[in-house]
């Protein structure tokens, strides 16, 4: 990379050219497009990730079964309800990328090695950009990585599927997916910002770790978030991490129906607008501190 | 690194194996001074490391809030489950633990440049990237034993003593093993990296807690099959003095030392013939 001082460009990314909104949109969705495809690539790495994600199911599977057993009904769950919590847990854990990953490994590299300068010279904004890319990736990681723990789990344990007449049970499974889609970019807005902090650390392994620890507890990925003590599993339940996991799962489960559904989407679609926000002064921080550095 | 003659065949393994552990060291020490040289990030991520396994704990304890037995073990109990798995998973990743990223090495073909080296292969590649940060689980696993033994108010008989520090030991053979069988895998498959956590870090899940709780067909794979049963439910039974639900022999509580030996061994070869398979991208 050439240094900044002798560089002739304008030292700040230009303002994003837009010709009106829809091209951009089609911008962005080309980029999403293009991750979808290039997860796609790695069939083996698909293949033995789902089998570790079953695996996985089966061990967390018995346990809770083992807990249930003991107190039937617990946190409101019944044992088919808990069970279906496990392996549709182990279904979401890739696409709203529950342990941090996706578009991270990427960014972080491109800071450290400080190919991001080349990214901020595009005409487009940075977050949305990677934004794309992130959801183009769990769309794929959903139909992949998804399936086969639902099918396997399906197959050994009795799950609950979304009941009702045919009418409330694809209005269950379209609310599903649409609060899938809202923990991806939740999950997305928190590892972006987590991500960016490697303009200032060089390093944001640290971090990222942290955030880790922070999204596995209260996404109630480990343990439905009702479960926890009573005080805490109050708050918990407001925080971001919730529209994770713990909010889709409750869609799915039709726990949350009527005007909770509306409630718990809200949560979701208020927690996107003030992270992505938050992520775009961190953003503008960060691309002022990458010029200071000199590239 | 200083490149050393190889010493002579004739005096047996032992040089070699000496030759082999200081390549680690040298390997191992550098990574160390590359980790340390950012400083914040390398306390985050040891705290991290901890912190992210100290997670199973306290989901463990949360279980614990809602009953007092699980699978009609008790909390102490269960948290001597979970001292050892960790620990013994931690030793394991901390030595060999590098091992996982074999096959993005293995794409990229920078496994030739550690194999035109004078120092064995298996050295070179477990301390490549060697993680002082990996410590983190080890202590955090540490303190979990420790307060489990406190709560336990066992006999300390030299028998009981013997079994634990064997567990430990034998422990961490077995999961390192692990590691070293899927590194050898990763040579033949090697976008396949995931599978072996399913070994490793499922295993290690698996066996913080009791053996009660699985069906029946699960438990006899891990005894029969990937011998984890033997990293620590089937000493922690002996130390713990529970009966033994499985219907297995008595002596298999015992039987860790040989099951450690039987993996070490089976891995080897596993290694050595992955090794002898490998054909490079040849471009």
């Amino acid at each position: 990379m050439t240094s900044a001082v002798d560089d002739v460009h304008p030292p700040c990314p230009p303002p994003p050219v837009r010709a009106g909104v829809f091209p951009a949109l089609g911008l962005y969705a080309a980029v999403g497009r293009g991750s979808f495809r290039r997860y796609a690539t790695y069939r083996a790495a698909t293949w033995s990730g789902a089998f570790t994600n079953t695996v996985f199911g089966f061990f967390i599977a018995y346990t809770y079964r083992a807990l249930w057993e003991v107190r039937p009904h617990l946190g409101g769950y019944d044992l088919s309800a808990a069970l279906t919590y496990v392996w549709l847990g182990q279904a979401l854990l890739m696409p709203v990328a529950a342990m941090g990953g996706g578009i991270q490994d990427d960014l972080e590299a491109r800071i450290s090695n400080g190919d991001i300068a080349v990214d901020l010279y595009r005409p487009v904004d940075q977050q949305a950009w990677w934004l794309a890319g992130d959801l183009g990736r769990a769309g794929y990681h959903l139909l992949s990585r998804g399936v086969m723990p639902l099918l396997v789990g399906g197959l050994f344990f009795r799950l609950r599927m979304p009941a009702g007449g045919f009418a409330e049970a694809a209005l269950t499974w379209c609310c599903f997916l649409v609060s899938v889609m809202f923990a991806v970019t939740v999950s997305f807005a928190l590892r972006y910002m987590a991500s960016l902090t490697g303009f200032w650390l060089l390093d944001a392994r640290g971090v990222r770790q942290i955030t880790l620890v922070l999204g596995m507890f209260f996404s109630g990925f480990l343990l439905p978030l009702t479960l926890f003590p009573s005080a805490l599993a109050q708050v918990a339940q407001h925080l971001p991490w919730a529209g994770m996991v713990q909010i889709p799962e409750d869609v799915f489960l039709q726990r949350r129906t009527g005007s909770a559904l509306l409630a718990g989407l809200g949560l979701q679609l208020g927690w996107i607008v003030v992270l992505l926000g938050a992520g775009q002064l961190v953003q503008r921080a960060a691309a002022a501190k990458v010029v200071v550095q000199g590239g | 690194m200083p490149a050393r003659a190889p010493l002579p065949d004739r005096l047996g393994a032992l040089p070699r194996i000496l030759e082999a552990l200081r390549a680690y060291r040298l390997v191992a020490g550098m990574w160390l001074r590359a980790s340390l040289a950012y400083r914040t990030s390398f306390w985050l991520t040891t705290i991290g490391n901890a912190v992210t396994s100290a997670l199973d704990f306290v989901i463990i304890a949360i279980m614990f809030l809602h009953t007092t037995a699980l699978g009609g073990w008790t909390l102490p109990q269960v948290a001597f489950l979970y001292g050892t798995s960790g620990m013994t998973l931690g030793l394991a990743d901390l030595a060999v633990g590098s091992l996982d990223q074999l096959g993005q090495r293995v794409r990229d073909g920078s496994v030739d440049t550690v194999l035109v080296r004078p120092a064995a292969a298996l050295a070179q590649l477990s301390a490549d990237r060697f993680a002082l940060r990996r410590t983190g689980r080890v202590v955090q696993s540490a303190l979990i034993l420790l307060w489990a033994v406190s709560r336990l108010h066992l006999d300390w008989t030299a028998g009981r003593l013997l079994v634990t520090v064997l567990l430990l030991v034998c422990g961490s053979v077995i999961f390192g093993s692990v590691f070293v069988a899927g590194a050898a895998f990763q040579f033949v498959a090697a976008d396949a990296a995931e599978v072996q956590n399913s070994v490793t870090y499922g295993g290690a899940t698996m066996l913080q807690y009791p053996p009660t709780i699985f069906a029946r067909d699960l438990v006899r794979g891990v005894v029969y099959g990937v011998p984890l049963a033997f990293v620590n439910w089937l000493p922690a039974m002996y130390v713990l003095g529970l009966p033994d639900t499985l219907g297995l022999p008595g002596w298999f509580r015992f039987a860790s030392p040989a099951a450690a030996l039987l993996c070490a061994t089976a891995a080897g070869l596993a290694w050595r013939a992955a090794l002898r398979s490998y054909r490079s991208t040849g471009s």
